[in-house]
């Protein structure tokens, strides 16, 4: 075990340097410069602009400018961006921000989706799972920005359950909106997976002998059936924890949320690089980590898998 | 000229200019009810400033709201934009190339030190210094000595005489010079200042009616809180205790929180609520003509665009856009049709320009000339419009395209691309194929801004490569003159020759759209869009 | 004499041969037709009226992308006339107009072709490479499992936003339904390849697999006979979820400017612009989100009925 943990932890340093390489380079393929951006619908002077590129190394070509960031990474200097704040205090500012709100938008579609997908399950046809599937349809075919607009406006609004968006410090009672919100997507997902799974699971062996055993539902719906369809479900939960360190640009944007999403998609539109790529290294490495989880959890919830190595 | 974009469904306008908390000077009736509390603090939204807070480094909106807010220049706007003596006694010239600078005595930084004419010279050659990569550095282009072939450390045009008193010698007669000076870029700088100007721009000390509420108030990308300067003089009186900027990525959620009460006062409104502010806010609505003016050129190299079948060509789509209902349907009003090439807030505009018959929609006029042209050569291919698909300007764009579709009978569309800095590119470069969107938010009230640089040959911004020897007469001829008036009529006579050559097409001028809550009370937005938010009571 | 009186416990109590006659048989059929999965699945498939309802329409839908002119007879794009801005339905124009005074029920007609291509090809191109990846990865394990495991938290790590922008900004020129599908598909497929990675690890462990590799089945058959379709379940079930998300993702590039130009039709460019306008003109936003859930609908019904019908528990117990 302890000789697995160590062998995928190693294997995190050749998908740093991809990452890394790759997002640098998208970074760098984006047609247009940065720095005329900086002017507006000003033109600035050639001259005024040669010595802007020489400061951000941009005269350079690609592989130069990657090597220049790379040396930065290894002195742990992340650059600094246009508005002069080191990147590293932007990532100890926005981070804690988007994993609280990734964990609690986390925690909403565990709980719903898999509490609902197992009902679901179990009365495989019933009036439940049909209401279910309509739901989740619902959701699913809503965009992100319509739900987010939605929720604003009723929940935070009209009826003034919520602040509409988020304040400073980003406490956790302003969190509950937008991951009600983030979670609305990934919770039919759940629900759907959670149900297939279910199904096939309690037509196996194990469970009609369970069942003939003369074991009680209360018994074999948790321990029999939920724990061993739980693996599909696990690990869509684990990718999707990444999805949400990304993919809330959207929702943080709408909700004002001082988090990763806003913030790189904004150092994205603004082409700074350095920004850019150490956000994402940073997204890898909670990655690698989440998934290395959830690939130890899977011997814990189906004893038959063992990792040897 | 100031930038202004905010992420995802930001402001129509991109570019944008100056700043300046502008003050009521005298005669404003700023009664304030005897419930406002002296020292509530006033909420409002921005945007995270895109460079350090260096008045000569900051050319955008985010940044510049916040330092005219900690600054105070020579002269500051009052609501309309006339020019106020703020640090300055007297700017006195007899030639409109050599001025006198007196500064009024005992007004001081933050951190004690007096404000002396050495702290403005030093600011200004600090600006203008190649080496120092200031993005607002062409603001001391006409300083004599000013180059961009070499680095100057000093400009030979700038003379301190003595603590009070400076004098500017400039290359050539510049009669709106003095109006300039309200602008940030023309800030004084203290001395603590070049000690180290990195920290400095994280933690500015300045000497305007606000400061920063200590060592750390700026939170990037969160918000920036201001407090009252109980040390500045000048004639921006506070009338609160201090004023918190919250940055906003999205209009729609600084628009959510002013209509939940999180926020006292919205200087944008955003797209989705342009039918609703007006019932959702009552009287607390604003909806103002502001300096910035908006169109799209048809550079003379593109094809079909050029002598005289070019000049049919953009009188027919200049008569072929209905901007009255675009300005109706598609912006709600928010918009105000386009009568000039500058805006009518700026003292000097006329509606009555000979030759604006051509911005009035005629549809039936509009195919004939077209007609006229394509006798020249016959019509091929689409017309495309390029635009920023980040700035909000797909509504706009595709209901041009559709007129000039319906009326013309040709194919027209949009054609965005995804980010500023690609559009800004190709057409820096000059390897953009299509017409594209242009917009100009005036850097100083005054009309000169709207014309030299951007349609001069030469010029800085005259992204069309527009040229006209008669027209940079006038210009030049309009700066040499010492009377305001005669200057005005110079410029105006100049934008004659503009309506017939149409190097951009002139859509409509932005107004100011925002709102206030319930709890505050005298907003008035000054001439550049910002609320004067010294003036600003909260009960 | 052992005492003849003790009972043989319950147990171990047998009946007698002559209580469970065994059942003769006549002859075996030789001359049948070998019966596989997919065989088997396809006669469960006809039995089901859920198959039937979601392929028709399906089926409509397509006909739809594929002859719009049948469907209406105003060109979508022209006449869009500013004076009609958000109006109602009027003679001619059921479902009323958009902002531009375009018609919403011909946009949505002529949509239809991009909507669905976008959403196939992104979930053919998922779904190819997730159960590419995914397979072999759990399957075989050790390094072939560490290289594409990794190689698929790089894709994964990639925030699809900056990706789309980027994809979008190089082919600016030429942006069309093959770009933007692969902007969406691209950087979507880890997702699935993990799912069907848990899913293959499980099942490996199987009796039957254990067996198929006893009597020596080849490596590769075992998986893609017996492994891989025991493993599907999960991954079809994502897979038509994905179709439903990738049409909706391409909303979400319009929202936010990276999308199809305005001149494309499409339900996700509609229902993306008509977001500034949710708030007058509501029926601009629902008349292509309900298109858009008619034919998620139909797409998650037959996954789940294809679903059941591979597999052999499910049917047996039907």
């Amino acid at each position: 075990m302890a000789r697995y943990i160590l062998f995928r932890l190693l294997q995190a340093i050749p998908v740093l340097l991809g990452t890394t390489f790759l997002i640098y380079f998208m970074v760098f393929a984006m047609p247009g410069d940065p720095l005329l951006a900086l002017f507006g619908d000003k033109t600035p002077n050639p001259a005024l602009l040669e010595q802007l590129r020489e400061q951000y190394h941009l005269n350079e070509p690609f592989f130069v400018q990657y090597l220049y960031y790379l040396g930065g990474i290894f002195r742990f200097d992340f650059g600094v961006s246009y508005s002069g704040q080191p990147v590293t205090e932007i990532l100890a500012q926005t981070f804690p921000v988007t994993i609280r709100l990734a964990i609690l938008a986390l925690l909403f579609e565990m709980i719903a989706g898999i509490l609902i997908g197992l009902v679901s399950g179990i009365r495989k046809g019933g009036i439940f799972d049909a209401s279910a599937l309509v739901v989740s349809l619902i959701l699913i075919s809503l965009p992100i920005f319509v739900t987010a607009f939605l929720g604003q406006y009723f929940l935070g609004i009209a009826l003034g359950w919520f602040r509409p968006t988020v304040g400073a410090g980003a406490p956790i009672q302003d969190l509950i909106l937008p991951a009600l919100v983030l979670a609305s997507i990934s919770f039919a997902q759940i629900v759907r997976l959670t149900r297939s799974s279910v199904i096939e699971t309690k037509n196996l062996d194990f469970v009609r002998t369970a069942y003939s055993k003369g074991l009680s539902s209360k018994r074999i719906v948790p321990v029999h059936i939920l724990r061993n369809s739980l693996i599909p479900v696990v690990t869509y939960l684990g990718t999707d924890f990444g999805v949400l360190l990304v993919g809330a640009t959207v929702t943080e944007g709408i909700f004002n949320v001082p988090g990763v999403g806003r913030t790189l998609y904004q150092a994205i539109l603004k082409g700074e690089g350095p920004t850019v790529v150490s956000f994402v290294t940073v997204m890898v490495l909670i990655y690698l980590v989440v998934n290395l989880l959830v690939d130890l959890l899977y011997a814990v919830l189906d004893p038959r898998i063992r990792y040897a190595k | 000229m100031r930038i202004n974009r905010i992420g995802l469904t930001a402001v129509a306008l991109v570019a944008a200019g100056a700043l300046t908390l502008t003050g009521c000077s005298g005669g404003g009736t700023t009664d304030s009810k005897p419930s406002a509390n002296a020292s509530a603090i006033i909420t409002t939204n921005g945007s995270e400033p895109q460079n350090p807070l260096i008045p000569t480094n900051t050319n955008e909106v985010g940044g510049g709201k916040i330092l005219d807010a900690i600054f105070a220049g020579l002269v500051y706007y009052d609501a309309d934009g006339k020019p106020v003596n703020d640090m300055a006694e007297s700017i006195d010239t007899d030639d409109s190339q050599t001025f006198t600078i007196k500064l009024k005595e005992g007004n001081t930084f933050t951190n004690g030190e007096d404000v002396t004419a050495q702290n403005f010279v030093d600011a200004w050659n600090y600006g203008a210094a190649l080496d120092n990569k200031q993005l607002s550095s062409y603001f001391f282009e006409d300083i004599e000595g000013f180059s961009y072939d070499e680095n100057v450390a000093t400009l030979s045009g700038l003379k301190v005489v003595d603590d009070t008193t400076f004098t500017v010698t400039l290359k050539q007669p510049t009669a709106d010079f003095p109006l300039r000076l309200g602008y940030s870029a023309f800030y004084p700088l203290p001395k603590a200042a070049f000690e180290d100007i990195d920290a400095f721009g994280q933690n500015p000390i300045g000497n305007g009616p606000y400061k920063l509420d200590g060592e750390g108030a700026w939170k990037h990308d969160e918000s920036i809180a201001l407090v009252k300067n109980d040390d500045y003089k000048g004639g921006r009186e506070v009338k609160n205790g201090g004023l918190t900027i919250t940055f906003y990525a999205q209009q729609d959620a600084a628009y959510s929180d002013l209509i939940a009460g999180n926020l006292d006062i919205l200087d944008a409104i955003p797209d989705s609520a342009f039918g609703s502010y007006e019932s959702d806010l009552g009287d607390r609505a604003v909806n103002q003509a502001a300096a910035i003016f908006q169109s799209f050129a048809i550079p003379e190299r593109l094809e079909h665009f050029s002598g005289e079948e070019g000049k049919l060509r953009r009188q027919a789509i200049s008569m072929a856009i209905n901007r009255d209902e675009i300005t109706k349907v598609i912006f709600q009003d928010t918009r105000t049709p386009a009568k000039d090439f500058t805006s009518p807030v700026i003292d000097g505009f006329s509606e009555d320009i000979k030759g604006n018959e051509v911005l009035t929609f005629d549809a039936k006029k509009a195919k004939e000339l077209w007609d006229q042209a394509d006798a020249i050569s016959p019509w091929t291919g689409t017309f495309q419009i390029a635009y920023n698909a980040d700035g909000g300007h797909q509504g706009w764009v595709d209901a041009v395209s559709n007129q000039l579709k319906n009326t013309l009978k040709i194919d027209a569309s949009g054609a965005p691309s995804p980010t500023f800095a690609e559009v800004r590119t190709a057409i820096t470069d000059r390897t953009i194929k299509t017409a594209f969107r242009t917009g100009w938010q005036a850097d100083y009230p005054g009309l000169f801004n709207f014309l030299g640089p951007l349609y001069a040959t030469n010029a800085g911004s005259n992204d069309g490569d527009y040229s006209n020897p008669e027209f940079d007469a006038l210009l030049k001829k309009g700066q040499g003159e010492t009377s305001e008036e005669a200057a005005n009529k110079d410029f105006q006579d100049a934008q004659a020759i503009l309506m017939e050559d149409l190097p951009v097409i002139p859509l409509w001028y932005a107004n100011v759209n925002g709102g206030y809550g319930e709890d505050v009370d005298n907003v008035k937005f000054g001439w550049n869009s910002v609320p004067l938010y010294y003036d600003v009571t909260k009960g | 004499m052992p005492n003849s009186t003790q009972k043989p416990s319950p147990g171990h109590f047998v009946a007698p041969l002559e209580e469970t006659p065994l059942v003769a048989i006549d002859s075996v059929k030789t001359d049948g037709k070998p019966s596989n999965l997919w065989i088997d699945a396809w006669r469960d498939l006809r039995g089901r009226p859920m198959f039937w309802i979601s392929s028709v329409i399906i089926l409509l839908v397509v006909v739809v992308a594929l002859f719009p002119g049948l469907f209406t007879q105003t060109a979508p794009n022209d006449n869009c006339e500013l004076s009609n801005s958000n109006a109602g339905p009027s003679e001619g124009h059921i479902l009323g107009f958009t902002r531009q005074g375009c018609d919403v029920f011909a946009r949505i007609i002529y949509g239809t072709s991009t909507s669905l291509s976008v959403g196939i090809i992104v979930t053919v191109l998922v779904f190819t490479l997730g159960i590419l990846f995914g397979a072999f990865a759990g399957f075989y394990g050790g390094w072939i499992d560490a290289v594409l495991s990794r190689a698929g938290d790089i894709f994964f790590s990639i925030p699809y936003i900056l990706a789309a922008v980027v994809i979008m900004s190089v082919f600016s020129s030429n942006r069309n339904v093959w770009v933007i599908s692969l902007a969406i598909g691209i950087f979507a497929w880890p997702a699935t390849a993990r799912v069907l990675r848990s899913e293959i690890l499980r099942v490996k462990n199987a009796d039957y697999v254990t067996a198929a590799t006893a009597i020596g089945v080849k490596r590769f058959n075992i998986l893609w006979k017996h492994v891989l379709p025991n493993s599907i379940a999960p991954v079809i079930v994502i897979t038509t979820i994905s179709l439903a998300s990738a049409i909706v993702a391409e909303a979400t590039l319009s929202f936010l400017g990276v999308g199809l130009p305005s001149s494309v039709m499409s339900w996700g460019n509609d229902i993306g612009q008509a977001q500034t306008t949710l708030r007058q003109a509501p029926q601009v936003l629902i008349y292509p989100s309900l298109a858009l859930s008619l034919t998620v609908l139909a797409f998650i019904m037959l996954g789940e009925t294809v679903r059941d019908a591979l597999d052999p528990k499910a049917r047996a117990l039907r």
